[in-house]
């Protein structure tokens, strides 16, 4: 073979398609370059290495941006609109609208995660360009989550997203829980992505590919063969192996028992990262996977010259006969996220009631919401084989839960964290009676708070809404409508249980008098961290009562499945 | 703006909701609490008003909305988009069921903003969350949209919280989260059943002339807009969902209703719905076996909150049950009437047995709320309309009436008792019964207004409590007589637990408990609220055609519907069922004794 036969549209693809829609990865990785090198050349040293990757974040976060709005069917578009999906890389990855949306939100948490430490002076100057290589290095890793086509781009992104991660648990070297936090977090992590790979392993034996689309039109055929006994087996092992890598990522019950350890051992700020853009990215790619197996893809763009190396876009009869031939599949993949989501929601919360630490309970708070989530992808999946616009909004409704839970979670952390500058405690019990120092704080807790138990009119609640709704559709729509209406009234009663513990601290920094042998601190709104609580938390009333915009915004990442 | 009622109710609204944002920035400092006490009543007081200028014709109405009495459909409605994605609209209006409750709320709220004078402890705070809960509970009555009205009842769940919370007895804590479990418990099935009528819905289902009626498309439209409106709604060929109360209303009770065909859990939908939303507003009630959250918060509130709780938050439950579960869900009211009436007696016999052997003031009067909330459920779940019956809705329109007639008394009844218990509490600090006795001698003005509220509670002729019982226990007969007979029993339960408090507290020669200095004469302030309080409860005992005016068109138009809906549709689908069902047992005998199946 003519190796410039091979190599033209290869080149082609790299450059002329995938690399222009790489560009938010690009930036990052640009970043991550810099801000080593200010560190090594002596000219440079001077820079503060934070503010060098808070620019380089801003420009990811504005291409990310820019792809967003160029999507088809969006409101904001300027110039013409990007390709619905596109296959990057031959394959590997792909970009559509939720790679686009997630991105968005990956670098928007990073903007907003770069603004949260400099304010909370984590980490110190001398730490700062480790600590900042290591949180650009997992997001780029996330974002790759986010657009994995191929199952092993899948464990190449979880691992290039956990890496980063098990450093940056152990960031305070001098502390024996953060340590422990982090050996905990990299052996289980080890352990998971083990597990998945074999599980990799073995679907690539039964299938013959890892590519989602190609993988999806085998196990389709396998399906209208009726699944031989051995093969059916084989596929689900598989399948249940990679769902363990993508539950450890989710700290989805039972692979949730790093998170609390972590999350305790972590400073906050790592908390706050981790409990959002992790799971933003975990979520994302739970979407992927699922759908992936779960109903034959979408047309891609024909890449000019290229037609060599991605899949012949298939006709419509053709896509019909798969997806009734995925019904198996679609009814294993939602019994078994189902599943997992109650369990996750309901040992969430329940884990939450007895913790006396803040982050801990923060840490199954996030495990709770995550039961949330997965109960929409349950529900997207459960729909996708009845009918592809109720899947869309099913998956809109998690793309606008992830963007209300990156507010929320961010603003709780940065709350725990300035006032673990103060009071040099994170134990629940030392805010007691703060609402006489600092009332101003207290309300905006107490608004993040109501905001994660899902009160209207605050943006949890809307997230929430959207989720069970998507539920309630599926109800009659799908052929699991059972099960989805056993979620929801697992959900709802979840919501319930979750009053307590997220009140309880409300509670006690209202209620309960201050303690007598030291004033509590006064944290002032009309100060700089004040100021960027306030700001972190007034999206969050906002997004309650005028979803409309955001919601258009998720609404795009539906364009996924149609 | 071409919604004359848009400014008028927006106010009603909002007005408090904003002066509370005001008040919380740190513009008024902390320490004016004298000013902020008059801030909070005169808002309240501005809303008070515009709600009484909008509601009395004769007041001339505010920037051109008037509520016109005995127009029996929704009036001053305000429409405009909010959420396009879900259909979701700031949709308000009043009828003459929810006009005179809004007025209840207003009017309460100022009476319950004053008494709260002699909270001293964070009084800003106290005022932000008070204005808050106002809104909220102005918004329930006036939301026309299932969204926003959910939006509204869950808003005031944190405010109340805290107000119990912070501001409460010895046992405040427990009191406030369990108030807060218990409804959260209720509107989280209440959501259940809201989406699930959501999805099940469709607007297009419903005739041309159905859809301006229920506001789906603007009446105010010109006619070939209106047809442009209606063309758009009808071109997708695919179902439109609505979360708006009237269409929702207008569907539920249309043939074939997809509420009644679609299943869930084996259950029809209209069914499961209506036990999902009654569940939920008569947690609000509240009702016997989910009635325990009230005692415990009224004991532990300060004054002003039992006030509120007393009169307005329990009549969003009754609101509730007549506004969205009778509408939308029939075939689940008639199936179920049992249920709504059965608790009705239970709470009613129950509350008032549980008041009589209460030891504490304040633990009495919550359970004789939880008594006479009962006749209001029983006078709801009346549904005489059956077969058999002749289609008879006269009775049932009386037991509806009694009910909200019954649901507005006591708002007045049970908040000036409640007041009254304040007033004593403020002075000696403690609600034991057995440690008063004498008050009559040493406060009489107190007193006599005092027992006049408690007698206007105990149902005597010539005051407001009696209206309504009557009525209700009147209509019950016709559905059952053990029913009417157990209520009218209850009377005599309840005469028992007022005049024995009566007897305790304020009759008998001298006062026999502590701090027997404080018991000084009414001051300015408080007389200033007892006395409207008063006055209402004896003109609605003897002029209760002044509410009737209100309540009596929309009421009877709605039970008349319904019962119309009844003949018509539900025993109609019935009677064909039945002719179905014995053809299909006539073919199958005569196939068995052909020896032929049948296809």
């Amino acid at each position: 073979m003519n190796p410039a036969a091979f190599l033209t549209p290869v080149l082609h693809d790299t450059l002329q398609v995938s690399l222009p829609l790489f560009r938010t990865e690009l930036a990052l990785a640009a970043t991550i370059v810099l801000v080593l090198l200010v560190r090594m050349l002596p000219g440079l040293r001077r820079l503060d290495s934070g503010g060098v990757a808070l620019g380089g974040v801003l420009f990811a976060a504005w291409y990310a941006w820019s792809d967003l709005r160029s999507l088809p069917g969006s409101p904001w578009l300027v110039g013409t609109a990007l390709p619905e999906r596109v296959e990057l890389f031959t394959g590997l990855l792909v970009f559509d609208p939720l790679t686009a949306f997630i991105r968005f939100l990956l670098t928007g948490a990073l903007v907003l995660f770069s603004v949260f430490t400099r304010i909370t002076g984590i980490p110190d100057r001398e730490d700062a360009a480790d600590f900042n290589v290591l949180v650009l290095g997992a997001t780029l890793g996330m974002c790759l989550m986010a657009s994995a086509n191929h199952l092993l781009a899948v464990f190449l992104a979880v691992e290039m997203a956990s890496v980063p991660s098990y450093v940056l648990a152990g960031l305070l070297k001098g502390r024996r829980s953060s340590s422990e936090a982090a050996l905990k977090y990299a052996v289980y992590g080890a352990g998971a992505a083990g597990v998945m790979l074999y599980g990799i392993s073995l679907l690539a034996g039964s299938l013959g590919t890892v590519h989602l689309p190609t993988a999806a039109t085998r196990l389709a055929a396998i399906g209208r063969a009726g699944f031989p006994d051995g093969a059916a087996m084989v596929l689900m092992l598989g399948g249940l192996m990679v769902g363990v890598g993508l539950a450890f990522k989710l700290s989805a019950v039972p692979f949730h028992f790093w998170a609390p350890d972590v999350f305790e051992g972590a400073s906050a700020e790592i908390g706050g990262f981790l409990s959002v853009a992790s799971k933003t990215a975990a979520v994302a790619l739970l979407v992927r996977v699922a759908l992936g197996f779960g109903m034959p893809a979408p047309a891609s763009e024909p890449v000019p010259q290229a037609a060599a190396i991605s899949v012949a876009a298939e006709d419509g009869q053709a896509r019909d006969a798969d997806r009734a031939g995925l019904a198996p599949v679609r009814s294993f993949t939602v019994a078994l996220i189902a599943l997992l989501a109650a369990v996750t929601c309901t040992l969430g919360n329940l884990g939450a009631y007895g913790q006396t630490n803040i982050k801990r309970m923060l840490a199954y708070s996030t495990i709770a919401h995550v039961g949330y989530l997965m109960m929409g992808v349950a529900a997207a999946v459960a729909l996708a084989g009845a009918n592809e616009s109720l899947a869309a909004t099913a998956i809109s409704a998690v793309s606008f839960y992830l963007a209300t839970y990156l507010f929320m979670n961010m603003s709780a952390f940065l709350i725990v964290a300035v006032l673990r500058n103060r009071l040099r405690s994170e134990e629940i019990s030392s805010y007691a009676g703060l609402v006489k120092t600092s009332p101003g704080l207290v309300v905006l807790m107490g608004v993040v708070l109501a905001s994660l138990i899902g009160l209207p009119p605050l943006a949890g609640f809307v997230g929430k809404f959207l989720v069970f709704a998507a539920l309630a559709e599926g109800i009659t729509a799908s052929a699991e409508g059972s099960i989805l209406l056993a979620l929801l009234v697992v959900g709802g009663l979840n919501t319930v249980l979750g009053l307590f513990y997220y009140l309880r601290v409300v509670k006690v920094m209202t209620f309960d008098p201050p303690p007598a042998d030291r004033p509590q601190p006064s944290v002032g709104l009309v100060s700089l961290s004040g100021a960027a609580i306030t700001a972190f938390v007034v999206p969050i009333v906002i997004f309650g009562v005028f979803w409309s915009g955001l919601y258009t915004l998720a609404r795009l990442t539906g364009g996924i499945v149609s | 703006m071409s919604q004359p009622a848009f400014w008028p109710l927006t106010l009603i609204l909002f007005l408090p909701a904003i002066v509370a944002f005001v008040l919380s920035l740190p513009i008024i400092p902390k320490a004016r609490e004298e000013l902020i006490r008059w801030i909070a009543v005169a808002t309240t007081g501005v809303v008070f008003v515009i709600s009484l200028i909008v509601a009395v014709p004769a007041l001339g109405g505010f920037g051109g909305a008037m509520f016109s009495v005995g127009e029996p459909d929704m009036q001053l409605i305000v429409k405009m988009p909010w959420i396009d994605a879900f259909g979701i609209e700031y949709l308000l209006g009043v009828d003459g069921i929810s006009m005179p409750l809004v007025v209840l709320t207003t009017f309460l709220s100022v009476l319950a903003c004053a008494a709260s004078w002699n909270i001293s402890k964070h009084v800003k705070a106290f005022y932000v969350l008070f204005l808050l809960l106002e809104t909220g509970m102005i918004g329930v009555f006036v939301s026309l949209d299932f969204f926003l009205f959910f939006v509204f009842w869950e808003a005031m769940l944190l405010p109340m919280y805290f107000l119990i919370g912070i501001w409460g007895g010895p046992r405040r804590e427990y009191a406030a989260i369990k108030f807060f479990l218990y409804t959260l418990l209720g509107s989280v099935l209440m959501l259940l059943a809201m989406l699930m009528l959501y999805f099940n819905s469709d607007v297009t289902l419903l005739s041309d002339e159905q859809l301006v009626a229920a506001h789906v498309v603007s009446p105010q439209l010109q006619a070939a807009e209106q047809a442009a409106a209606i063309a758009d709604l009808r071109a997708s060929g695919s179902a439109v969902h609505s979360f708006n109360l009237l269409a929702l209303a207008a569907i539920g009770q249309m043939p074939n209703s997809p509420f009644a065909i679609a299943k869930v859990f084996g259950m029809n939908l209209e069914v499961l719905a209506f036990l999902l939303l009654l569940i939920g507003f008569v947690i609000k009630v509240p009702v016997v076996p989910v009635h325990t959250w009230l005692p415990d918060a009224h004991v532990e509130a300060p004054t002003s909150i039992s006030m509120i709780l007393a009169g307005v938050l329990l009549k969003l439950g009754g609101y509730g049950i007549i506004r969205i579960c009778y509408p939308i869900c029939p075939g689940g009211g008639l199936e179920l009437a049992w249920l709504v009436c059965g608790l009705g007696v239970v709470s009613m016999l129950y509350g008032a047995f549980a008041a009589l052997a209460q030891k504490d003031f304040k633990r009495m009067v919550a359970y004789s709320s939880v008594s006479h909330m009962g006749y209001v459920m029983l006078g709801l779940g009346v549904w005489s309309a059956v077969a058999g019956r002749e289609y008879a809705w006269e009775s049932w329109a009386q037991g509806v009436n009694g009910a909200m007639f019954q649901m507005l008394a006591h708002g007045i009844s049970s908040a000036g008792m409640f007041f009254m218990v304040g007033v004593l509490y403020d002075r000696v600090h403690h609600h034991n019964l057995d440690e008063f006795g004498g008050i009559f001698g040493r406060m009489p003005v107190y007193a006599g207004l005092a027992v006049t509220v408690f007698f206007a509670g105990l149902g005597l002729p010539g005051l407001c409590g009696f209206i309504g019982e009557v009525l209700v226990t009147l209509s019950a007969w016709n559905y059952s007589h053990v029913y009417a007979a157990l209520a009218a029993f209850t009377v005599i339960l309840t005469a028992g637990y007022i005049l024995r408090a009566i007897q305790r507290v304020y009759l008998g020669a001298e006062y026999r408990g502590p701090h027997e200095e404080a018991l000084t004469p009414l001051t300015r302030r408080e007389l200033a609220i007892a006395t409207p309080l008063v006055f209402l409860a004896v003109v609605f005992g003897v002029y209760p055609q002044s509410l009737f005016e209100y309540l009596t068109p929309s009421v009877n138009q709605q039970v008349e519907t319904l019962a119309t809906w009844t003949r018509d549709v539900h025993d109609a689908e019935a009677a064909v069922d039945a002719v179905q069902a014995a053809r299909d047992a006539a073919l199958e005998h005569v196939a068995a004794n052909s020896g032929v199946s049948t296809p």
